[in-house]
């Protein structure tokens, strides 16, 4: 199980990275290989607002679908649209296939440290 | 008592032994007793043969015309032979959805097929395997539109009534703001589209033939519809898909249409078939049963039932459709119909219907008093106005054993099919001379 | 057996210039549209000869599996025979040739039948008024939900919009709260499967439009707190929806109308006998108490004196899709239950339920079942446990039953049960087709743990391999290329 020292993560198994005044959010190892195949996503607008704990998109696999819950409060100021095209990259490269970055934040969650969140796993799986 | 069970009571009280219990009461012993009842009040079970003769009976009260002069939404086509012949194959007929693709193989590659007859009549990039109807396939395309922002949907009055009341009862329960954009001598009015035309507008409904039977311009009003960044949606007669350009290249998001003309029976009114074809764009929003090609896992092609994250069954509440049962055989019926005419026989088809439609016209306005309710030309319907009452004509039409056209607030709307021969339509020429000529 | 060779699509059989010899020449003075309104070229639909279509309709039919081809035990799908007679009786021309647009009094014995229909499924279900109107199942319970709301609304209580539903429902359910604009208040089960009754007692209050339930449920139980269920509901000024996909176990037993429930729909494609057609044509026939019926949807046949016609109900929602419903559909139904009958009708729930205990008490010394104890028509295996000790999971073993010729039951509902496995094998089962599955699955379970590699691969004997899903949906091909 990957789990990059230098990112944060939530109880839902997203990453967060830290990124000046913006993050950028994307599922762990954990939730790709939890989720199976994926075969799609659906993502937000940039300049959608996202709000702390709610769903901001959602990946399917062929017969499940999964809601990815923001961390943070904010405004969506980029999205990754490559994974529209190629969501198999959230399975190949979990920690590079970024969903989006957030900008503007006025609120944020409990965020894990990485060997906190490889205890959660190990307690999850 | 008629009965399709093959254990024979004996048998039925061993397997009551095996389970444990002593008699059938003790099975539904979980039931309260107060909700328990002693018997039903319907009639006791009756033989084959008395259940056939009683339905027969009921069968008989019907009239059935020989020869139709009516459509408005359903239309009587020729059905081959081969049709009913290869649809009725019991495997067709009996079998559930295809989840278990393994031994699904021909239905699923039969739906396959009619997908691609869909697009190919359409000129859309894809298409389901089906829903109910024409009406409700028109409501699940506007569904389909809806965005942030754009909760509004147009449909053209020119509409079938029933599509624009089918459509009325799913935008309401949608929260979607349903307007008519009204028509002008017949077909839609472009000026008042372009009016209604705001920000707001998800899409635009306009079928093509109309209710009148008239062919609308629907690249300039889908035109209008993209200019307003809204979504264009073609209600699609598929005979006459056979001749006139097709949806995609009147700039159509998606095609929807009533397949009841693709070799199904009239039927009272169904079951019919609703397809449903879109551009690649909406390929996520199709609601409904799709069939993709794939490898299994020896590297043979093969079909499955796919994007099924879109379906209810996985979404729950979040699905935009709760469609999962839909005309599967109805469409199968319909690749059939199609396999059957071929690109000839269909556009043979679509020209009959044109020409008998137009010959009918002609003669009719040569009695006075009768003339075309509307300009512009028409496919297979026209409406003509009627210098008598239309009950006395359609009295004495179904005298003859003809279905005449149907009363509209403008006089009748009139149908010819490739089933309507020059005798047939020179004989009703005669009898609308003799009730209502002057 | 595996395929040899390639299976062609119709249009890979497509030659040109073949074709059938269909239509007469035209008879009247030909005419064609503008050349502005003709396409630019002709669909490319196939040309091919008749020999050509009844061959390849004959492959297909080979690939394909049916009621008739053996054991089709799929869970709350109700896969019984469907008798020949309904078939000849909807072929009919009196039935399949009359135009749905003719008059009333051309039309009697199409209407007669519908209001038969509506007179004997209202006895069975205890209700006081049904519309055929619907398509499908799900199209019901659209309706369902539409005269739900539409009679709060009536009476001004516009504050309802929310519908319960326990977490063991089949998706439609939700789904179909969402078409109409309302929540979904998901409620656990209880220990038993059941309706958690405190559960529901918190959920309810004035924002309550409904509660949508299936009884039994999806795990094949009856819910003996049925009435008290409906009780709460209709005291915190909800009504009760039936979703009638399961009335198979208790139709001439006990009826959802005395129970409680206000509105309801069937599938005249399960407990009815009318086939599934690979997906529909299906009817999802609504029924209702006479409070709902002033919202039945439009064109609704009724007996006017001696002759039958249309009524149009005074505040009606309106209509939900063209016409009158799946009309030969229906046909097909009523000549099932004309030739069961009252005592039929009972014997076929008595069967399924009897049919459902003995093949569940073939198999669970070795299967796990949720919920064990007498169930009704239907039961679940949680293949969990198999899973971890042997690696075979749900899927396999039903992959696994497609090799001994056995439609494999419904898989992975409902969702409360891991590694579900939902069998229904119906009335119409002979004990021997009993016994055969209960053999074929003790052989499997056997297998797992002996030599669990060839499970893995199941089917081994089917026309294809397990096909490649993923695949089929990140790179979607849904037309022939070509």
């Amino acid at each position: 199980m990957n789990i990059p020292k230098e990112l944060l993560y939530t109880r839902d198994h997203e990453w967060v990275q830290e990124t000046g005044d913006r993050v950028r959010i994307g599922i762990t190892d954990f939730a790709q290989d939890a989720l199976g195949d994926i075969v799609f996503i659906n993502l937000p607008e940039e300049g959608d607002g996202v709000r702390m704990g709610e769903s901001f998109a959602d990946v399917e696999s062929v017969k499940a679908v999964s809601d990815i819950y923001s961390p943070v409060s904010g405004r969506v100021a980029a999205v990754n649209a490559d994974l529209l095209d190629s969501p198999e990259q959230i399975n190949a490269d979990p920690y590079g296939a970024w969903m989006i970055e957030v900008a503007d934040i006025t609120d944020r969650g409990e965020l894990l440290d990485a060997a906190a969140y490889e205890k959660l796993c190990g307690e999850e799986g | 008592m008629g009965r399709y069970i093959p254990a024979a009571p004996a048998e039925q009280r061993q397997l009551l032994e095996a389970v444990g219990v002593a008699s059938f009461d003790e099975l539904f012993a979980v039931i309260p007793k107060e909700l328990r009842i002693g018997g039903l009040c319907i009639e006791p079970g009756k033989s084959e043969l008395e259940v056939s003769a009683l339905l027969r009976g009921m069968a008989d009260k019907n009239r059935v015309f020989p020869v139709i002069f009516r459509g408005a939404g359903a239309y009587h086509h020729f059905i081959p032979p081969i049709v009913r012949s290869v649809a009725g194959k019991e495997e067709f007929v009996t079998s559930y959805t295809p989840y278990q693709a393994e031994i699904s193989q021909g239905l699923l590659q039969l739906i396959f097929e009619y997908q691609t007859m869909i697009c190919e009549l359409t000129g859309m990039d894809l298409s389901n395997a089906s829903v109910y109807d024409g009406a409700s396939a028109a409501a699940e395309a506007v569904t389909m539109c809806r965005e942030r922002g754009r909760s509004k949907a147009l449909i053209a009055a020119s509409s079938h009534p029933m599509v624009i009341r089918t459509m009325r009862t799913y935008c309401e329960s949608a929260d979607t703001e349903l307007v008519v954009v009204p028509e002008r001598e017949g077909r839609t009015d472009a000026e008042a589209l372009a009016a209604l035309l705001d920000g707001g507008v998800a899409c635009l409904y306009v079928q093509q033939l109309n209710f009148h039977g008239l062919i609308e311009d629907a690249d300039a009003l889908f035109a209008q519809v993209h200019a307003a960044d809204a979504r264009a949606i073609l209600g699609v007669n598929p005979i006459a898909a056979g001749l006139l350009k097709s949806a995609g290249a009147c700039g159509a998001d998606i095609a929807v249409g009533e397949g009841q003309p693709l070799g199904m029976p009239l039927a009272f009114g169904g079951p019919y078939l609703g397809f449903m074809a879109c551009t690649k764009a909406l390929m996520r929003r199709i609601p409904g049963r799709v069939v993709g090609e794939t490898l299994d896992a020896e590297g043979r092609r093969a079909f499955v039932l796919t994007l099924q994250a879109r379906e209810q069954h996985i979404r729950r509440e979040k699905a935009s459709s709760n469609i999962c049962s839909n005309q599967a055989h109805c469409a199968l019926t319909a690749g059939a119909y199609l396999t059957a005419m071929g690109p000839d026989g269909l556009r043979q088809a679509a020209s009959l219907c044109y020409a008998k439609a137009h010959y009918l016209a002609q003669r009719l306005c040569e009695i006075e008093g009768v003339a075309l309710a509307h300009p512009g030309d028409f496919f297979h319907e026209f409406v003509t106005t009627l210098p008598c009452p239309p009950e006395a004509l359609l009295d004495r039409l179904a005298q003859q054993g003809v279905l005449g056209g149907l009363p509209v607030q403008q006089g009748i709307l009139w149908c010819c099919t490739e089933l309507n021969t020059r005798e047939q339509i020179d004989e009703l020429v005669n009898t609308v001379r003799e009730v209502c000529g002057a | 057996m595996r395929d040899q060779k390639l299976q062609k699509l119709i249009f890979e059989k497509s030659r040109e210039g073949r074709g059938c010899s269909l239509l007469p020449a035209c008879d009247v003075p030909a005419a064609l549209p503008d050349q502005a309104l003709l396409r630019q070229a002709p669909p490319r639909l196939p040309q091919v000869a008749e020999i050509d279509i009844s061959r390849h309709y004959t492959e297909m039919q080979k690939r394909t599996h049916g009621v008739n081809d053996g054991f089709y035990p799929l869970g709350s799908c109700t896969m019984k025979y469907n008798p020949k007679l309904g078939e000849e009786m909807a072929a009919l021309p009196g039935f399949a040739g009359v135009h749905p647009l003719q008059p009333a009094g051309t039309a009697q014995g199409c209407l007669e039948l519908l209001c038969r229909a509506e007179q004997v499924l209202a006895e069975i279900t205890g209700m006081d008024a049904m519309t055929f109107q619907p398509a499908a199942g799900a199209h019901g319970e659209y309706l369902g939900l539409l005269l739900i709301k539409a009679y709060h609304q009536a009476r001004g209580d516009r504050a309802r919009n929310k519908i319960i539903v326990p977490d063991a429902a089949h998706g439609t359910n939700p789904a179909t709260a969402t078409m109409n604009g309302m929540q979904t208040v998901n409620i656990p089960s209880n220990e038993q499967g059941c309706v958690d009754l405190d559960k529901l007692r918190a959920a309810v209050g004035p924002d309550t439009a409904g509660l949508m339930l299936t009884n039994p449920n999806t795990l094949g139980l009856f819910d003996e707190n049925i009435a008290e269920i409906t009780r709460i509901v209709h005291e915190a000024g909800g009504l009760n929806y039936y979703d009638g996909a399961n009335l198979n176990a208790i139709m001439g037993i006990a009826r959802p109308g005395d129970m409680g429930f206000d509105v309801i729909h069937l599938n005249l494609h399960k407990s009815f006998a009318t086939p599934h057609g690979g997906g529909g044509p299906g009817s999802g026939a609504v029924g209702c108490k006479a409070l709902l019926a002033p919202f039945l949807p439009l064109d609704r046949p009724v007996q006017q004196g001696e002759a039958y016609g249309f009524e149009d109900p005074v505040q009606s929602i309106g209509r939900i899709k063209a016409f009158y419903g799946n009309f030969l559909v229906v046909v097909k139904a009523l000549s099932y239950v004309l030739t069961l009958g009252a005592e039929g009708i009972r014997e076929a729930a008595c069967n399924a339920v009897l049919n459902a205990n003995y093949l569940k008490n073939q198999i669970n010394d070795l299967y796990e079942v949720a919920f064990d104890g007498i169930c009704m028509h239907e039961f679940v295996l949680s293949l969990a446990e198999l899973k971890k000790r042997t690696g075979v999971s749900a899927k396999d073993v039903a992959k696994a039953l497609l090799d001994y010729d056995i439609h494999p039951p419904t898989m992975y509902f409902p969702l409360i049960v891991e590694e579900a496995l939902m069998f229904e094998p119906t009335e119409t089962e002979p004990r021997e087709m009993l016994d055969y599955a209960a053999q074929v699955l003790r052989e499997i379970h056997a297998q797992a743990f002996s030599d669990p590699a060839p499970l893995l691969n199941a089917p081994l004997t089917t026309p294809v391999a397990r096909p490649d899903e993923v695949l089929a949906a990140r790179s979607p091909r849904l037309t022939f290329e070509f």
